[in-house]
């Protein structure tokens, strides 16, 4: 080996992709790394991509686990478009992930993985191997021994051949560490953590992993170094954290702020289950979460539990809220608070149970029988879920209504740095009971309104206050069965006011980036903040006229986003649906919003709404130009 | 101010009552199960505004707006989850689900059996009339074989469902039947029901004399009664029969109806409410009374075990979880992995 020392490269940022077999760890790998990087103090951000299959056959495309992340000394809004490497353990991963690979990019192979059985599996014609026929050489190709390395680090240690396999992608982990200049402790520290009960497990993993990294170190010849440094993000303490969590985190800081008991109860779906998880390990809080049986089960228990003052949530993704719609019409008959969140995923039917779509927005704001509005909010990134889901219990408990909190599997899984509150500064939310009443009390009336419309929340074990509620229609006031025909017409749009007025306690719509008026605003919703937001402070960087605002309300819509909308000659919503916001501004306004539509089961990518921007900037100029002319 | 003896006076029965019109059909048997409950009541120690009543869709779903108490009159067969929710976070309330067979047993049927085996402690009213009545007249899960009606015009073909060989199989820890025209016993029995700790399951047949009248006239009829129920009564002999002179003697595990003629009353089945094996049999008393040789419908507690509520070990949990570590939320918005950007 020579002794030339290789130079060490300083870049803003970086995409790498890792991928293998859902069995190969390859989520673990991306989520260690991530830690690390955000230790150092850059910006990510991160997009899992994973089969629906829990092990799909071995080697096989279907099979295909891959995690996205984006690290950069810049400020990061996305995952990246395409990455500057690839790491695949097998033939399938290389071939499911190469088109995101950058011309020039870098591919770490695992030869092993590119044995006949596993081209095969990939689907590669006979005697076809791309590492060996020249297919790459557009690429900077690296073919390491990783399953042999690993073996090699092991030898000796008492652990079974499959055990062994399963460390490699400590192995990967560590190479990768060297090859961007971080430090291995963490994930050493983690390695602890994860194996306390098996010593012999914390060794092997330990030492796979420091093999990885000295295996840089012995090769640096070959390899060139590439140091990231840390991001200039806004000052403060930050950590990260996924969609889910966050989402997690937001309802256990909702019980704090509300002083109500929080009552969680879902059934396993993807991908929302994490939540589920994640509230299940915090018990301490008083937090309690309950598996039902199916999701009807689900939100009637949360229902059960906000009937009796608790802080009912449930979540699901949209087959399960499918089969919510009827209980939500209920919740939203008694008037009490619920919440009711949607980690949206691609539909219809089973669909797409782990990709991503913002397809269940029209199911939130229309999906059930009879007038039924509830009001609706939308995060826009996994950071963000905490403070939206606060919002969306404040207007639940604040307003006595069912909330919609949507999110997506590109949020849930995601991760991204978070400047994360203390709880004193959480925002406020009131909470108040019905108080109890004595006999010379004058007839307690259920459904008498305050000025927001608002009835009071009368809950079990306060005297005075027994009443019934129900799902059939109720008379103004009493909340007797009321068949009258212009009762039902009055209660009918007493609710439809009632949800109405909540805008004019949320926040007036803002510009997140470029000028209040101009050629193009970008309106979107959810999760395609990042891409847009990059894809607008790109092209206003390059000279165009064009503004980026993103709702969060969604029902209803803030009262300004109307005014907002006429300052601008062209109105863009680029959505991961067939078009579902773009009907609601064009019923609304009147205004001929143009529709950006994706529904791949994958985010956008900056590219994709940047060169719409330009398409539209350009025919507005060509028309301006000839209406001159 | 609200003087506090005022507040822990037990209420009375007229107090139940509330300013609704009860809109069941004249001579329902639904009238007289309202009338026990309210008998019942007031008698349990109970105070009013701690009572919740929460029911499904049905004719029978109607019950909460009579009760003068907190009440929910919810959708179609999830009266048991909702409950589930309200007693899981709300352990200190006394809570009564009112179903239907229908609404129970039918769209309801999953929520039913994961109440049973979870062991809430609630209680379950369960009006059985073996139809849809509030629909007009459609055959339901527990109308016999061939029942004839508007969705059924020459005879259902589906078997029905036994509600209480369902529930203890779900693991029910509280199992007992009573009829709507019983009241003493059917007071005694909604006693019990509030009694057990756990999810008591009462099955009350329940005529209803418009779409299915007399569907349970062989169990209340003077002519055939006697021959045709079989009273259960902890520690006694199974004994039915005109002159009590029939019982029920254990072959084993084959139960045989014998004259006390040929036996003597000690050599019967004694009944014991304990005994799941000994209940696994007596739910089975379940035969069509025109058939030969058929059982004696029974009445009376069938089964009663003692099991941790679901309730009890929900809190249990969070008690433990918090002994072990004290809730610090800005700990947790921190996380382990933290840092700083200057």
């Amino acid at each position: 080996m020579k002794s030339m020392k290789s130079k060490t490269e300083l870049k803003t940022d970086i995409t790498i992709i890792f991928a293998g077999d859902s069995g190969d760890g390859i989520q673990l790998t991306g989520a260690q790394f991530t830690n690390t990087a955000a230790l150092l103090g850059n910006d990510i951000s991160t997009f899992p991509n994973f089969p629906a299959e829990i092990r799909a056959p071995q080697g096989s495309l279907a099979g295909v686990s891959g995690f996205q992340l984006r690290f950069g000394s810049i400020e990061i809004f996305t995952p990246g478009d395409s990455a500057d490497v690839l790491v695949v353990m097998n033939a399938a991963a290389l071939k499911a992930n190469l088109p995101q690979l950058k011309k020039g990019g870098t591919i770490l192979a695992d030869a092993e993985g590119f044995d006949l059985k596993n081209l095969k599996l990939a689907k590669y014609p006979e005697g076809i191997n791309p590492l060996k026929d020249g297919s790459l050489d557009q690429f900077k190709l690296y073919e390491l021994n990783i399953s042999k390395l690993t073996r090699n680090a092991l030898e000796g240690s008492g652990l079974g051949t499959k055990e062994i396999d399963r460390s490699k992608n400590m192995f990967v982990l560590g190479f990768i560490y060297w090859l961007y200049t971080r430090d291995i402790e963490n994930s050493l520290e983690y390695i602890k953590e994860k194996f306390k009960t098996s010593p012999a497990l914390i060794e092997a993993n330990s030492k796979v992993l420091k093999a990885g990294y000295y295996f840089g170190e012995t090769s640096e010849s070959i390899f060139s170094r590439v140091e990231v440094k840390a991001a200039k993000l806004e000052k403060g303490t930050y950590r990260n954290i996924t969609g889910n969590q966050a989402s997690a985190l937001g309802l256990l800081a909702s019980a704090h702020k509300s002083g109500l008991k929080l009552f969680y109860s879902g059934y396993p779906i993807t991908p929302a289950s994490d939540i589920l998880h994640e509230l299940a390990k915090n018990k301490n809080f008083g937090v309690k979460t309950f598996q039902a049986e199916d999701e009807i089960a689900a939100i009637s228990a949360a229902i059960g539990a906000s009937f009796g003052g608790s802080l009912g949530v449930t979540a699901s993704s949209g087959p399960g809220i499918a089969l919510k719609a009827e209980a939500i019409g209920l919740a939203l008959m008694l008037e009490i608070p619920l919440l009711i969140i949607n980690v949206q995923r691609g539909g219809p039917s089973t669909g797409l149970p782990t990709k991503t779509e913002q397809s269940d927005l029209l199911q939130a704001i229309h999906g059930r029988n009879g007038e039924a509005p509830v009001a609706v909010i939308a995060a826009s990134g996994p950071a963000d879920s905490f403070d939206t889901i606060v919002e969306a219990v404040r207007i639940a408990i604040e307003h006595m209504t069912p909330v919609f909190f949507l999110s997506d599997g590109y949020i849930a899984n995601g991760s991204e740095p978070w400047k994360f509150p203390t709880i004193e500064e959480v925002a406020e939310i009131k909470t108040s009971f019905a108080r109890q009443r004595s006999s010379e009390d004058p007839k307690f009336l259920p459904y008498k309104r305050n000025e927001k419309l608002v009835r009071e929340w009368a809950i079990p074990g306060t005297a005075g206050l027994e009443h019934r509620v129900g799902g059939l229609e109720k008379e103004n006031e009493t909340g007797n069965i009321s068949y009258d025909p212009d009762n039902h017409e009055l209660m009918v749009k007493l609710r439809e006011e009632k949800i109405a007025s909540i805008a004019s306690y949320i926040p007036l719509q803002k510009i997140d980036s470029g000028a209040n008026s101009g050629n193009l605003l970008i309106l979107g919703w959810g999760s395609t903040y990042g891409a847009i937001k990059t894809a607008t402070l790109k092209a206003i960087g390059q000279g165009y006229k064009v503004s980026h605002a993103h709702i969060r309300y969604l029902n209803p819509l803030p009262l300004n986003l109307g005014d907002l909308l006429i300052r601008f000659d062209q109105v863009l919503i680029p959505e991961l649906n067939n078009g579902q916001l773009i009907k609601l501004i064009r019923e609304k306004y009147l205004i001929p919003a143009i529709g950006l539509n994706k529904i791949k089961g994958l985010p956008f990518t900056t590219e994709e709404i940047y060169t719409k921007i330009k398409q539209l900037s350009t025919q507005r100029s060509e028309k301006q130009v000839s209406i001159q002319g | 101010m609200i003087d506090k003896k005022e507040m822990e006076k037990t209420f009375t029965s007229k107090e139940l009552l509330t300013d609704q019109e009860i809109r069941w059909c004249p001579g329902c048997g639904d009238y007289s199960i309202l009338k026990q409950v309210q008998t019942v009541l007031p008698e349990l120690g109970l105070k009013r505004e701690n009572i919740v009543f929460i029911s499904g869709i049905g004719c029978s779903s109607r019950f909460p707006y009579y009760m003068e108490t907190f009440g929910m009159h919810s959708i179609h067969g999830r009266a048991t989850a909702i409950a589930s929710g309200l007693k899981a976070s709300r352990p200190e309330l006394s809570v009564w689900i009112v179903t239907g067979d229908g609404d129970a047993l039918s769209i309801g049927g999953n929520h039913f059996i994961h109440l049973l085996r979870r062991n809430f402690d609630v209680n379950i009213l369960l009006f059985n009339n073996e139809i849809y009545g509030l629909t007009k007249g459609q055959y339901s899960p527990t109308s016999p074989k061939g029942q004839i009606s508007k969705s059924t015009p020459v005879g259902s073909i589906d078997h029905p469902f036994n509600p209480l060989a369902l529930s203890i199989g779900a693991g029910a820890t509280f199992i007992a039947r009573a009829m709507d025209r019983d009241p003493i016993q059917l007071r005694e029995l909604l006693k019990r029901t509030h009694q057990h700790k756990g999810t008591s399951l009462l099955e009350i047949y329940q005529n209803c004399n418009v779409f299915n009248d007399g569907a349970f006239e062989v169990y209340t009829e003077k002519a055939t009664k006697k021959e045709e129920t079989l009273f259960l009564h902890q520690g006694a002999p199974l004994l039915f029969g005109s002159g009590h002179d029939k019982g029920i003697w254990l072959d084993g595990l084959k139960p045989r109806i014998v004259h006390l003629n040929d036996r003597s009353a000690d050599e019967l089945w004694i009944h014991d409410e304990k005994d799941k094996t000994k209940a696994g049999l007596l739910v089975n008393f379940f035969d069509d009374p025109s058939s030969i040789n058929h059982f004696p419908r029974p009445f009376g507690v069938f089964y009663e075990e003692e099991k941790e509520t679901y309730e009890d070990a929900l809190n249990q949990q969070l008690e433990e979880a918090i002994k072990l570590k004290k809730a610090d939320i800005n700990e947790l918005l921190r996380g382990r992995n933290t840092w700083e950007i200057n």
